[in-house]
């Protein structure tokens, strides 16, 4: 079961997400940050995933996914706190993190 | 090579089942007392094959997965997912990195990239119309 949570701030949205992320649970994120993209229009949408306990490679498709869907209204995409599970996945993608 | 434990289930491919795979596998594995990365390697594995079923075995209806766990000596772990699905018409270009034949937008086609990466072996046979079997083994050290 994974969840994310919004903060918003001036021009920026940050996604926390937690929990596990596979192809089932990436259906619904991909819904709810969307939504919120399209809502909010932000310049830098940063993806948090120090909540994330597994994520296979159906996270790099969200990851890909919500920065075309971003890229393409002209705003940003970075990925931050990334667990150790999670950075081997990034690293396989060549997806850079902070 | 001398098998010492074996689980078989069978479940719906609904997708809801992904995590309910890598969560039956878990509990398997525990007699094994496996590492938090070697069991995060493994689940990977699993979650990645059982989500090919679901997304390109059965484009167009829910089909059943089958998936075989069993332990050999040495701490040799061999996971089989079967499915009964459309099948891979060409195996090695479906095992290409970056290539997919599902949402390009939203699937990253790493599926078996993943898999070749976090375990020893993959091996793949497929009867196009008749279903796909991978093969997972992946040898579990000794705890230092």
């Amino acid at each position: 079961m994974a969840k994310v949570t919004f903060i918003p701030g001036s021009g920026t949205l940050a996604a926390y997400l937690s929990g596990e992320i596979d192809h089932h649970a990436a259906q619904s994120l991909r819904k709810e940050i969307d939504a919120q993209i399209d809502d909010r229009l932000p310049e830098l949408l940063t993806l948090d995933f120090s909540g994330v306990t597994f994520m296979d490679s159906s996270g790099v498709g969200l990851i890909l996914g919500r920065g075309r869907h971003i890229g393409a209204l002209g705003g940003r995409l970075t990925v931050q706190n990334p667990p150790r599970a999670v950075r081997r996945m990034l690293d396989l993608a060549h997806i850079t993190y902070a | 090579m001398k098998m010492l434990n074996q689980v078989k289930i069978t479940f719906a491919g609904r997708s809801v089942n992904e995590g309910f795979a890598r969560a039956a596998l878990a509990a398997f594995l525990v007699q094994l007392d496996p590492t938090v990365p070697q069991l995060a390697d493994i689940k990977t594995a699993v979650s990645e094959a059982v989500t090919n079923c679901i997304v390109h075995a059965y484009p167009d209806r829910i089909g059943p997965i089958t998936m075989t766990a069993a332990i050999y000596e040495g701490g040799v772990v061999r996971i089989t997912i079967t499915d009964r699905g459309v099948g891979i018409p060409d195996i090695a270009k479906a095992m290409e990195p970056m290539f997919t034949t599902g949402d390009a937008e939203e699937r990253a086609g790493l599926g078996f990239a993943v898999m070749q990466s976090f375990m020893d072996k993959v091996k793949v046979s497929s009867a196009p119309g008749r279903g796909t079997r991978v093969t997972l083994t992946k040898r579990l050290d000794a705890r230092a």
